[in-house]
């Protein structure tokens, strides 16, 4: 796993002090979207929608790209980070599970030997 | 994209988990027995439920178990945390093939994953693999999302704070 360095909280918090930019990670949690579409979509001018997704960027909560001549914008590494934790809680919980099915199977050999046994 | 979480371990079996194209979640781990051992533990109610909810579940236990493991069949599981709630899963059994594979569905959600859990012979152990497929990728999402919906209550949070300190 790469190990992010997570950017300030009161950046990420400064960036979600403003409704436009709480709409805009909203809007990317249903898909990504380019800058214009954004703007469109906000009814904002480009430069607007910029300003407002570079704040987003500098407090990691958007991840942009450069395609050609579209920018396009998605949410950043916390949806990475939210799967990460994901997997990692799946594989302690598989693991404790195994760890006790473990258990039980060695049980179940111990009384299958005993049986053959006697 | 791929991750995969190894628990550490040299001489003991490791659970691998991975995640695997857009929709699927994939578990594997070896055990010491013949796959009609792990089978029987594994579709047996008795046996079932002492393991598969694990001890360092704090507080979570299993209230009821019911499965009728067979092509076809329905399973229950209940669990409570003390008080009164109670929390349910349940789904039914798409195809059982003894001491190789059981596959279910997940019912308690809205687009359940389709779990598959198969059992290999691996020169006297068993190679356990266990498989959940959502039905969309969006599904997957959000069941990751839903296990970090901390988003939203950050901002409400974050909200609340705000106009308690006044903008």
């Amino acid at each position: 796993m790469v190990q992010y360095v997570s950017p300030p909280l009161d950046l990420s918090f400064a960036a979600l002090s403003d409704a436009t930019r709480r709409g805009i990670i909203d809007q990317l949690g249903r898909g990504d979207a380019s800058i214009t579409s954004l703007a469109d979509k906000f009814q904002m001018t480009l430069t607007g929608m910029k300003k407002h997704v570079q704040v987003l960027e500098r407090a990691g909560l958007v991840v942009t790209q450069k395609v050609g001549r579209v920018r396009t914008c998605k949410l950043g590494k916390r949806g990475l980070r939210a799967e990460a934790e994901w997997i990692e809680a799946h594989r302690k919980l598989f693991e404790a599970r195994f760890e006790a099915l473990d258990e039980i199977i060695s049980e179940m050999k111990q009384e299958g030997s005993d049986e053959s046994a006697s | 994209m791929n991750q995969q979480v190894d628990s550490a371990g040299g001489a003991q079996n490791r659970t691998s988990v991975e995640r695997k194209g857009d929709r699927e979640l994939v578990i594997t781990r070896t055990f010491n027995a013949p796959p009609s051992t792990v089978y029987r533990a594994w579709s047996q109610p008795e046996l079932f439920q002492r393991w598969w909810v694990p001890k360092s579940a704090s507080g979570v236990s299993l209230v009821s178990c019911d499965m009728d493991v067979r092509t076809g069949g329905k399973y229950r599981l209940e669990f409570g945390a003390g008080g009164s709630d109670t929390m349910a899963f349940y789904g039914k059994y798409l195809e059982v093939v003894p001491n190789e594979r059981i596959v279910w569905t997940n019912d308690e959600g809205e687009e359940g994953a389709v779990t598959t859990v198969t059992f290999e012979e691996q020169g006297g152990k068993t190679l356990l693999n266990f498989h959940e497929v959502y039905p969309s990728k969006e599904a997957l999402e959000e069941a990751i999302q839903g296990g970090a919906a901390a988003l939203p209550e950050q901002l409400e949070q974050l909200d609340e704070l705000l106009s308690s300190i006044g903008e």
